[in-house]
């Protein structure tokens, strides 16, 4: 097998159910070694297309290689280099985290005592020891997804594709998920993940294909995005909820273009052409006797990089 | 974690393997979960026991006389309903994303399946055998010995073999383990009380008899007791195997192709 080869291409790939495009003709080309995020909202089509590529489902048109192997004419080659995670632990609930693990290299071939090493060393790695003995009903969300990470890594796949792996993980659980997936990548395995979270593409990924209403929408490092919506972003907070929008009028008033709100935090955000601009803006609202809890002047986040993509408000 | 990612992969298994893996897991299953366990010991026992002392002195005379016909009928009729349970667990696992993971390992793609049976044959044996305990400890005697007996059991499996294959369509088909049971139940339930196990067809009205005389659950309930008896004919034993084998042709095809198209 050639180095060289993408760990995924796909050209053209499309998934239809009834009259629904779920995934409308989408490329992709993911290099060796990387940590690739697929970035879009519920329903964009994310889970679709990773599991077309995982050879769960057929696609309707296009053709995909992953690890070389055609995803349609050679699905048990590629099958033998993948593992997948899906967005509900599969995992035999009944059994304990350890057998489920044995089971599984069994599965990959791994026999008697090799199957029980195998499985107590994923579990040691994975800080799931002391749980071994335990029936997997009993874990927490985050023992869980660590488990059902754990079982994808039975044998070191060529890529592993991860949807949605932090989502319903309280945040303590959530980075220890993303320190794992660091590891991994670390180790040379090749991570294809989904997410909603702009916060997570933007913190793992080294690439973000970002997806919406089954098309890519764009393509790039998290830094190429930010780029490509605009420069600086003005950010406020402001202290009296009751004047969100009277500030927001301010703001469009001085710096053109239209303001995002995100109501819950009182804090508005708006493209901002230069610091001249943005002292101007800041100062229409301290004179209208606006009070701020908070402002700061910065790249855009991943979430107003969605906004000015899709014109949607957050996924 | 470079030192777990440093693994060299064992040479891949047979299909056999993989299918007796997937048994492992249907055993293990019976130490996790014992209400299922419980279950599967109580309510053979329970049905064995009050339908032979309730209703056997009103049915047959006598409760003894009433076991030697009821007995090889109440085998049949827990054995289809045990075969429930594969329905159910194939739901539950759907339903959790579990086969998703199966799907997407190189194995032999119907080794679950065959997890599945092996699941039901052992449900099966130890129902039988508990049945059968009972039975011969009540009185019950089988005329045609350990051969018939055995040949018997035999006739069992194939029957809850043929009857899994309607519970894994159902599984497949529905997401919720409750309404498997529920919408297998709804047609298992006339099957087998308008069936000759219970009852002896010739006290029913004539329109219920002519069903009770063609419905394939007496057919193979007579089988049982003729094997039982000693007395079973080619005949009798062979419309016995029409359903289990019909059920077989025609579901065990569109279970891979509902599996697949999944």
């Amino acid at each position: 097998m050639n180095a060289s080869v993408s760990a995924v291409q796909a050209r053209g790939l499309v998934k239809r159910f009834g009259d629904l495009r779920a995934v409308d003709g989408i490329d992709l080309d993911v290099p060796r070694g990387m940590i690739f995020a697929i970035l879009g909202p519920n329903g964009a089509g994310k889970t679709t297309l990773m599991r077309m590529l995982a050879t769960l489902l057929h696609p309707d048109d296009g053709a995909a290689r992953v690890m070389g192997h055609d995803l349609t004419t050679a699905p048990d080659k590629v099958r033998a280099e993948i593992a997948m995670t899906g967005q509900f632990a599969s995992l035999d609930e009944d059994l304990t985290g350890r057998e489920n693990l044995v089971m599984l290299a069994k599965l990959w071939g791994f026999r008697g005592a090799a199957a029980r090493d195998r499985a107590d060393l994923l579990l040691a790695t994975f800080d799931l020891a002391d749980a071994a003995t335990k029936q997997v009903k009993d874990y927490s969300g985050g023992m869980r997804r660590r488990l059902d990470i754990a079982a994808s890594l039975v044998v070191t796949p060529g890529v592993l594709f991860l949807d949605e792996p932090t989502t319903g993980l309280d945040p303590v659980a959530r980075k220890s998920v993303w320190s794992m997936i660091r590891q991994l990548a670390g180790s040379g395995v090749t991570i294809l993940l989904t997410t909603q979270y702009m916060d997570e593409a933007d913190q793992l990924a080294a690439r973000i294909a970002v997806i919406d209403h089954g098309k890519k929408i764009a393509e790039g490092t998290p830094r190429e995005l930010k780029v490509a919506t605009g420069s600086g972003f003005l950010h406020v907070a402001v202290a009296d909820p009751a004047r969100l929008d009277e500030a927001a009028a301010l703001l469009e008033a001085k710096l053109g273009g239209s303001v995002q709100r995100n109501p819950e935090g009182g804090t508005l955000a708006i493209v901002a052409k230069t610091p001249h601009d943005a002292n101007a803006a800041l100062g229409a609202l301290i004179d209208a006797g606006i009070e701020l809890a908070d402002f700061s002047m910065g790249s855009p986040s991943l979430e107003e990089v969605f906004f000015a993509l899709t014109g949607k408000a957050k996924p | 974690m470079n030192s777990l990612t440093q693994v060299s992969r064992p040479p891949a298994p047979s299909a056999l393997s993989n299918a007796l893996v997937f048994g492992w897991r249907a055993v293990l299953k019976f130490k996790h979960v014992p209400e299922q366990l419980f279950d599967l010991v109580m309510t053979p026992i329970m049905f064995t026991l009050l339908f032979t002392f309730v209703f056997g002195g009103a049915l047959a005379g006598s409760p003894g006389n009433y076991l030697q016909v009821f007995l090889p009928g109440i085998l049949v009729q827990t054995v289809m309903f045990n075969s429930v349970y594969s329905g159910m667990g194939l739901s539950t696992d759907l339903g959790k994303g579990l086969f998703d993971r199966f799907r997407s390992l190189p194995i032999w793609s119907l080794s679950p399946f065959a997890g599945l049976m092996v699941g039901d044959v052992l449900r099966h044996l130890i129902a039988g055998g508990i049945i059968l305990t009972i039975g011969l400890i009540l009185g019950y005697r089988p005329e045609a010995g350990v051969f018939g007996v055995l040949g018997a059991f035999a006739m069992l499996l194939t029957i809850g073999f043929g009857t899994g294959w309607i519970f894994i369509v159902l599984g497949l088909l529905i997401r919720t383990p409750m309404t498997v049971m529920t919408i297998g139940f709804t047609f298992m339930f006339p099957l087998i009380f308008a069936s000759n196990i219970m009852v002896d067809p010739a006290t029913m009205p004539g329109w219920l008899r002519a069903f009770v005389n063609v419905n394939p659950v007496s057919l193979m309930t007579s089988a049982m007791r003729g094997l039982m008896a000693g007395t079973a004919t080619w005949d009798q034993i062979g419309v016995a195997l029409i359903a289990p084998t019909g059920i077989t042709l025609v579901l065990a095809p569109l279970t891979i192709w509902l599996y697949r198209r999944h």
